[in-house]
């Protein structure tokens, strides 16, 4: 269903951070086509509105969701309570397509809620041991405090998962900086490597000049990327990108394509 | 087009109405069930409104354009169809200003029913259109119904729709539908098409059939085999009109035209005309955006989403947590030309605009679309000069 939300039943809904949620739904009754990591929702907080929200986690006909309150939406729905319900459509947009890069390193980096859409894929790599090369995961978050998935980061990297923050007290002993500096300890073959990033715009960015910098191509650098949504369905005009629709020809779009796009003031 | 069968050769049906045979026409669709939809003059201009009677068209009117203006005039000829485009377009009917999409409920135990829009919209005929408003039409059925997600809003509206499409005779200072290669001569798409002639042989209207409810229709009016003067004098008058466009387009390529002009001067200096206020994406038959609106009743219980228009040029288009991305009025009418005459080409396959003029004739400070594009082509030639003479 994609023009009209089908309801989901509210399961858990967690504390990540002071403004972040992880809400975990399951369907009433029909459920939407199976998501693939990297696409999204548009999630619908009852008498609100919708907002897109990547999927943070697909377990048959369950969706995870990590929500920052952000705006009216945002905050309804990161106050839903287990038991209630919320309307979801969907799936929308370009995967990942982890598939796509078997028997290749894989870097991922993610900073700040940019990791919900890619804690899908960091599992599904996760699931299919000996499909890929080196698994390395890199996360920047604002402060300790903002880190996402803290419980699960120890299992993600292989051989490799660096965190760091922008900005922490006396008790954090780990990484302060920005996540881009985090790619020395990675273990890549740069011209054997498919990168996956989202993040802020200029996280991205950057992330790409260095990845690029090393040595991996741009068309193996994928990207996810974010603006303002209204249908998802490729009717309303509000998520395009010069000659993109990023409801549909996004969010994930590879970074030869988007870099030219991303350094024009105001696309 | 009402039928998705193949037209009959135009031949076979071409037949004379005279205005008599105009109202048959109008009563015979209404006999129909249509709603027949059609030009009428009110309100100092020539609106598309619901007819009850071919009576209301706008005989003996025409219209004066220029940009940043618009007058009805008086034409001595009595004809109806001898006026360009006016300030509304056919979208206003297939893809309305406010359409509810769902509503929802919730019970006392917090589950949620959503119900779709069971929008029945009447069976309409348009009467009048103009080949480049066909062209719009036809540009805004690959938006809405032509992709993967298909608007069923759109849907219901533009299926029936039967099409009486009118070749332009009199173009308007402002139009240019031979530069984007929409008009002035009927294109594929109608079910009917009508040439008006108005000659010391009197007043009448070269009519054709393109689908077989089309020939159906024409069959049950009066009217007379297209003789040889009538069929002449239509294709002149057609072949007259192309070459009396008040504006053009430069001749290059427009799409590579923006793609490559996304840093150009010419943007800061009609920015600081622009006062952004969305009118020519309100008045352009292609443009299709919209926003959502989620209302509740006072018990919070029952709620619904509305769709309504919106347009690139507000500042909350683009909004996102930090801001929104087209905060000058500069990027915002880039955004909407380079997407008219660019990257709609990547989206939709196809250019966005179909030289009608409206954005010219309905922007309050008179910015015109085909000048934008020969300063943006004047610019680019400028700098493959600077570039050749080994300038910066």
């Amino acid at each position: 269903m994609t023009a009209v939300p089908l309801p989901y039943r509210v399961t858990a809904n967690r504390p990540e951070s002071a403004d972040t949620r992880t809400i975990e739904l399951q369907p009433v009754a029909e459920a939407l086509p199976v998501f693939a990591p990297g696409q999204f929702a548009m999630v619908y907080a009852f008498g609100v509105g919708d907002i897109p929200v990547s999927v943070a986690g697909i377990d048959g006909s369950a969706l995870t969701h990590t929500i920052r309150g952000v705006g009216a939406t945002s905050r309804a729905l990161c106050a839903v309570r287990a038991g209630t319900q919320v309307g979801v459509r969907g799936p929308f947009g370009t995967g990942w397509d982890l598939p796509s890069a078997a028997g290749r390193d894989l870097i991922i980096v993610a900073g700040g809620i940019g990791l919900a859409p890619l804690r899908p894929l960091v599992r599904e790599a996760l699931s299919a041991p000996g499909t890929y090369g080196r698994l390395n995961v890199l996360v920047g978050a604002r402060t300790p405090a903002d880190l996402l998935y803290r419980s699960e980061l120890d299992g993600w990297g292989h051989p490799y998962c660096g965190v760091t923050v922008d900005r922490a007290g006396p008790e954090w002993t780990g990484n302060v900086g920005v996540v881009t500096a985090l790619l020395d300890q990675a273990a890549f073959d740069p011209h054997d490597t498919t990168a996956f990033a989202c993040g802020p715009e200029v996280m991205i960015r950057a992330a790409a000049r260095e990845l690029l910098h090393r040595g991996v191509p741009a068309q193996h650098i994928r990207i996810s990327l974010e603006r303002n949504m209204h249908c998802a369905t490729g009717h309303c005009g509000h998520c395009q990108l010069g000659p993109l629709l990023l409801c549909r020809d996004g969010p994930v779009v590879a970074y030869d394509r988007a870099k030219p796009l991303l350094t024009v003031r105001e696309l | 087009m009402a039928s998705a069968t193949a037209p009959p050769a135009a031949g076979d049906t071409a037949c004379v109405l005279d205005r008599d045979g105009m109202g048959a026409l109008v009563r015979e669709l209404r006999a129909r069930g249509r709603t027949v939809i059609g030009p009428t003059v009110r309100d100092d201009a020539i609106v598309l409104a619901k007819l009850e009677s071919a009576e209301e068209l706008p005989y003996g009117w025409g219209v004066e354009h220029e940009a940043g203006y618009y007058r009805v005039r008086r034409r001595p000829d009595g004809a109806a169809f001898a006026h360009s485009a006016g300030p509304q377009s056919w979208k206003s009917f297939l893809h309305p200003e406010r359409v509810r999409q769902w509503a929802a409920d919730r019970g006392p135990d917090g589950e949620m029913t959503v119900r779709p829009e069971r929008d029945e919209p009447p069976s309409f005929a348009f009467l009048g259109v103009r080949p480049c408003d066909l062209r719009a039409i036809q540009i805004q059925d690959r938006v809405m119904i032509g992709g993967p997600h298909r608007d069923a809003t759109y849907g219901a509206r533009r299926g029936g729709a039967f099409l009486i499409v009118v070749e332009c005779t009199e173009p308007g200072a402002t139009c240019f539908c031979v530069s984007m290669d929409t008009g002035p001569a009927a294109r594929p798409g109608y079910d009917l098409a009508l040439t008006e002639v108005v000659d010391e042989a009197g007043h009448r209207f070269l009519a054709r059939a393109g689908t077989d409810e089309g020939a159906e229709i024409l069959a049950a009016l009066p009217r007379r085999p297209a003789d040889d003067l009538t069929r002449t004098r239509a294709r002149e008058d057609v072949e007259a009109a192309a070459g009396r466009m008040g504006r053009t387009m430069p001749e290059v390529d427009l799409r590579a035209l923006l793609a490559g002009t996304l840093d150009a001067e010419r943007w800061n200096d009609v920015a600081a005309r622009c006062l952004t206020c969305g009118n020519c994406t309100m008045a352009c038959p292609t443009c299709f955006c919209t926003t959502t609106e989620d209302v509740t009743d006072l018990t919070g219980d029952h709620a619904e989403r509305w769709r309504r228009w919106e347009s690139c040029y507000d500042l909350d288009f683009t909004h996102l947590p930090g801001g929104s991305v087209r905060g000058s009025g500069r990027s915002r009418y880039r955004q909407w030309l380079t997407h008219k005459l660019g990257t709609w080409w990547d989206q939709f396959d196809s250019s966005g605009c179909v030289g009608c003029g409206r954005c010219i004739v309905w922007c309050p400070v008179g910015i015109d679309i085909t000048e934008e594009a020969h300063a943006l082509h004047q610019e680019s030639l400028d700098g493959q000069a600077g570039t050749e003479d080994g300038r910066p």
